[in-house]
């Protein structure tokens, strides 16, 4: 008995820190509707300021809170800091570019953070006059873990009060729900969204803060928290305090007893519940359909076929890359090979993002889910490579059918975080099955046929399926099927009335989606010899985001020059020192400047020069 | 006192206004009239600061107000009642009430919870309650008594008639009329002609973004050739 | 014939009775409106019909066929079109592509990844565009039309699978006068041509007087009364919960006149 109140106890320590990333993530998201990928980070730093100030002052029972306090101050003015130079100018801007710009930040803080701190992890000191266990039921509970079962409920006390007691808390509420009316009232918007986010920096500052006595501080912290706060946050509801409490206790403590049964099952568990929550109830425990008055999006144009002159650029352009080996080093063969991956994967996620108005956070579960099982074709079922390729997108398919009919049911951002927990769930898999996945030591060996296995062979490979996937989901765009997707994406209510089968419709252009991934994740894991699981992995989704980002959400060859141009700045900034801070540099550059991407300037470029049909003949 | 000058306004590729011109003088209640996508929200939305591509001037007491925020225009002494009854849902009525409560201005009438509740008493019964538990009629009225709370000079009201029962309208029609005996001026955008008639002093007319008409109702009815064209009633 | 047959329709939300046992019957070829004031419980009986709620009580019968439990996809194919209150198009088409997308719908090729959307229909769809005289708009984005045509547009939309019974949620709620008297007639000429039977909900009274054949008056969830546009004026209840004095809206002040 004296075990499982021990265990309970630990459960209800954890999620205290769970709570206090949470709930400050909620806050913001509530009132700017941003999803701060960045807001591991600022728990990061939160907890590398506390080490930093604790141990040079070294001051006791008072020198431990200080220093705790202070670091979750500097923390919220960190957040200023970044909402003011950042964030401010893109509360307009689509929700991606909400989410890539705060992944630029991620990456910066990072390195940043690695200059300062360097990459040794950093033990903290144990909390004075805490540092002893108590016996409970027999069992001994760290005094710590006391304390931090009071200060989670203590904190969510103080902002029900601020929030329900307070004009400045009335009107938080208020622009959580119509931001543009409480404006027009008289409120100074910035000001409020300003103060919205220093408060929620400063409790994740303060999250962190807390963990120094029970975690050592190192740069992994950001984004191994910020996966289970979105969890929180969403099965909560986004935007709802006491549900990130609720949350936050309910996965911890599930968690506490969870591990005993089957002590792997904290990576994915999580996410599971996350799942179930979300089918049963789409908007969280305690969450609301989002207003609509919040960022207008400009509706996109018709679709328009290329015009003659046009077709032949685009003929050429293929041609003079499939000549190309002929020409460039092997170097660049395999170079392109890789932008020829990275392009059928973002055109993938474009067809169910800018299409289907579906946007997922976790596309490389099908691009993993394709690698991996081309990968066990060939190791464990000693397959040929055509036949492990066919492999491959198939399980793809099925992966993206079977999660997706999960994902159909919501939409938005609750969709968004239903596909990123399903690829941690596939993540967490490959990374503990070790026995089919090798875990992290990956599988290595895949190679293709001995025919196939020249740079320039493989090239054409590559080539054929490329750029044969991505002309066939380019000419999916065109059919019925396609214009269906954007029907919905445009109007599921009229999509509805016109007869379709809307979540179907939606699930199919999902499955379809995901296979394609998958073959890119063949194409992939044929050219490398070897997968990891970090092609499951949120970097990997990150990037396909990017690259549909810097392509331009709105036009459909957005995503060829996003991949193509991301490839190439990889590939660049990749062999420099810092190079996260640099690519993180880059992004906020193209957030900030380019709101259409690279394609939306192409396209002006086109019509400029007539290569593009303004009308339709 | 507010003044707009050859307004022009797009969204996007859209142009909605063309050169908007009107006066609401001290103490006036102006009806702007115009069919649906004539510019009537757009040019309210111009005044309130909620459209950015603008151009013309927009004066008020002598200081323009084009380049400011909505939330300084609303200090100014410019209160918004926006079409759709966009209310808080999750707050009560009083919180509703809190959020659009200002300091006292020079020159402006206060107004207290007290009078509200005597000119909305539907309102004072349902204090407490959520706004997204009261009817369509009441979030009208909490609309309006929201924006008095920050005591304006001046009331731009989208619509209120839209959408709307007959019997809830002529109640309508009763608080504009008691806002101009408290001194207020009102700048009220409608489709309805009868109902601009019956509360308004003058008639700004406009059609594809661009004025047509200003003048009184007398005129208006004088010469029925002016409505029939741009309002076509 | 009747085409639309509803019976004892009832549904409660959270123990308050939204619409209480309502029955009407909607003959061929018949323009039927629904009118009362906010919350009588006008867009709940709508949306039963059309399939969006499940009644607690009552039946819906289409040409004698139960409607009540069917899908709305599927109620749509049975031959019931619909137009909203707010316009709902895909607005990153143009207007032919529009119609396009519910004659595909309609002939069940949504799942074809092979053919080009729009080349589908074509003369089809501009027929319809015709119908409502929109087809000059044909190859503009939806995104950039007047509401009025939009509204026109959803018409053709409605239109495009040849329903015979149309539903129309407040058809003239945010256009001008001159607009709504235009857009109404249209309906009623495209009513009498087709044989479709229409039931409307509208604000505007003189919409309702001017083309409405019968009218139905809902007030707390019930039906209060039923009859002819000179009937229900008449009516002291309906007077006293919805028409109020009648000094808001032309057509009474034009008879008071």
């Amino acid at each position: 008995m004296g075990f499982y109140v021990a265990q309970l106890l630990t459960g209800l320590a954890n999620a205290s820190s769970l709570f206090l990333i949470a709930c400050g993530l909620s806050i913001i998201f509530g009132v700017t509707r941003i999803v701060n990928f960045a807001h591991g980070s600022f728990y990061m730093v939160g907890a590398y300021l506390a080490y930093t100030i604790v141990t040079t002052l070294d001051g006791g029972i008072f020198g431990f809170w200080f220093g705790v306090v202070v670091a979750a101050v500097i923390v919220g003015l960190l957040g200023l800091l970044v909402e003011v130079t950042i964030l401010r100018r893109i509360y307009h801007a689509p929700e991606l570019f909400q989410l890539v710009a705060t992944f630029g930040v991620v990456l910066i803080i990072q390195d940043a953070a690695l200059a300062i701190w360097g990459a040794e992890d950093l033990l903290g000191p144990r909390a004075p006059g805490l540092d002893r266990a108590v016996r409970i039921m027999g069992e001994p509970i760290p005094e710590y873990d006391l304390a931090l079962i009071l200060i989670g409920p203590l904190v969510l006390a103080g902002i029900w009060l601020v929030f329900h007691r307070t004009r400045w808390g009335v009107l938080v509420r208020a622009a959580t729900q119509d931001r543009e009316m409480v404006g027009a009232l008289g409120v100074n918007q910035a000001w409020l969204f300003s103060a919205a986010f220093v408060l929620g920096a400063a409790l994740a500052g303060l999250g962190g803060a807390l963990q120094i006595p029970r975690e050592a501080v190192s740069l992994q912290m950001d984004l191994s928290v910020i996966g289970d706060a979105f969890v929180v946050v969403v099965i909560g509801g986004m935007g709802s305090v006491a549900g990130a409490f609720v949350a936050a206790v309910l996965i911890s403590v599930l968690n506490a007893f969870a591990i005993l049964i089957f002590p792997q099952i904290s990576i994915v568990l999580p996410f599971i519940v996350m799942a179930i929550v979300l089918i049963v109830r789409p908007y969280g425990l305690f969450g609301k359909e989002g207003s609509e008055h919040g960022a207008p999006s400009e509706p996109e144009q018709p679709l328009r076929l290329l015009s003659s002159r046009a077709t032949i650029v685009v003929m050429a352009l293929v041609f003079a890359l499939a000549a190309s080996p002929a020409v460039v080093s092997d170097f660049t063969t395999i170079l392109l090979v890789d932008v020829m991956v990275a392009t059928l994967f973002a055109v993938s996620l474009h067809f169910m993002m800018g299409l289907g108005g579906m946007v997922s956070f976790g596309h490389a579960a099908y691009f993993g889910v394709g690698a991996y099982a081309a990968a066990m074709a060939v190791k464990f079922a000693g397959l040929p490579m055509i036949p492990a390729m066919l492999i491959g997108p198939l399980g793809a398919a099925a992966a993206a059918l079977f999660f997706g009919w999960f994902c159909v049911r919501l939409s938005g951002v609750y969709l968004a975080m239903l596909t990123l927990a399903a690829a941690q769930i596939l993540w967490g898999v490959t990374f503990q099955w070790q026995d089919f996945t090798g875990g992290d030591d990956g599988i290595l060996g895949v190679w293709p046929a001995k025919w196939a296995s020249s740079d320039r062979v493989y090239f054409y490979i590559a080539f054929v399926l490329c750029v044969g996937g991505i002309w066939f989901l380019r000419r999916v765009a065109h059919s019925p099927f396609g214009y269906g997707l954007r029907g919905i994406r445009d109007s599921d209510v009229r999509a509805e009335a016109i007869g379709m089968d809307v979540k179907f419709h939606q699930w199919m252009g999902f499955a379809l989606a995901g296979g394609f991934a998958g073959l890119a994740g063949v194409v992939f894991a044929f050219s490398k010899g070897s997968v990891f699981p970090d092609v499951l992995g949120i970097g990997q989704s990150v990037d396909g985001l990017i690259m549909v980002l810097l392509g331009g959400i709105h036009a459909l060859a957005g995503p060829i020059f996003g991949a193509g141009v991301f490839v190439l700045i990889e590939d660049w900034v990749s062999r420099l020192d810092y190079w996260r801070f640099i690519f993180g540099a880059i992004i906020l550059v193209v957030v900030l400047l380019a709101p259409d991407g690279v394609a939306g300037g192409v396209d002006r470029l086109l019509r400029a020069v007539g290569l593009r049909r303004e009308e339709r003949a | 006192m507010l003044e707009v000058k050859d307004l022009t306004a797009r969204y996007g590729r859209a142009q909605i206004l063309n050169g908007v011109s009107l006066k609401v003088g001290e103490n006036e209640v102006v009806a702007l009239l115009g069919r649906n996508g004539a510019g009537k929200t757009t040019t309210m939305k111009c005044i309130m600061g909620l459209v950015d591509q603008k151009t013309g001037e927009i004066t008020y007491d002598g200081q323009s107000l084009m380049r400011k925020a909505p939330h300084m225009i609303c200090r100014a002494g410019i209160g918004y009642v926006p079409e759709e009854r966009r209310i808080f849902p999750d707050l009560t009525v009083l919180e509703n009430l809190e959020v659009g409560r200002r300091p006292r201005r020079e020159g402006a009438p206060e107004w207290q919870l007290e009078h509200l509740f005597e000119l909305f008493p539907n309102l004072a019964e349902r204090q407490g309650n959520l706004g997204k538990q009261l009817s369509g009629g009441e979030q009208q009225m909490l609309t309006i008594a929201r924006t008095l709370m920050g005591n304006p000079k001046v009331v731009l009201l989208d619509e209120p008639s839209e959408g709307i029962a007959p019997v809830i309208v002529e109640q309508m029609a009763r608080v504009i009329k008691e806002l101009k005996a408290e001194g207020l001026s009102v700048l009220l955008s409608e489709q309805n002609l009868h109902f601009a008639r019956a509360v308004s002093d003058r008639a700004c007319i406009i059609e594809k973004g661009t004025l047509r008409y200003e003048g009184g109702f007398d005129d208006l009815d004088a010469h029925p050739e002016i409505s029939q064209k741009y309002l076509a009633v | 014939m009747n085409v639309l047959e509803v019976r004892g329709l009832t549904k409660s939300f959270g123990g308050l009775v939204a619409v209480e046992d309502v029955s009407f019957d909607l003959a061929a070829g018949e323009f039927l409106a629904l009118i009362g004031p906010n919350g009588a419980g006008k867009t709940t009986c709508f949306n039963m019909v059309n399939g969006y709620l499940r009644p607690d009580r009552g039946s819906v019968e289409l040409e004698g066929r139960e409607l009540i439990g069917i899908k709305p996809r599927r109620i749509v194919r049975m031959g019931v079109g619909r137009t909203f209150q707010i316009t709902r198009t895909f607005l990153s088409m143009t207007v032919l592509e529009n119609v396009q997308m519910a004659l595909i719908s309609h002939h069940r090729r949504m799942y074809d990844i092979f053919s080009r959307a729009t080349r589908l229909y074509r003369d089809e769809a501009m027929a319809l565009l015709e119908l409502v005289s929109m087809q000059e708009q044909a190859g503009r984005a939806c995104s950039e039309l007047a509401y009025g045509d939009l509204k026109r547009l959803e018409l053709a939309i409605a239109l495009a699978p040849d329903p015979a019974l149309l539903l129309m949620d407040e058809p003239t709620a945010g256009m001008a006068p001159s607009e709504r008297v235009a857009l109404m007639e249209l309906t009623a000429q495209i009513v009498a041509e087709r044989g479709v039977s229409v039931l409307f909900t509208e604000h505007d009274m003189d919409v309702v007087f001017a083309h409405a054949h019968r009218i139905l008056v809902l007030n707390r969830g019930a039906l209060i009364a039923e009859g002819t546009g000179d009937e229900i004026r008449e009516n002291a209840l309906v007077q006293e919960v919805y028409l109020g004095g009648g000094t808001v809206f032309a057509a009474a002040e034009a008879r008071d006149a």
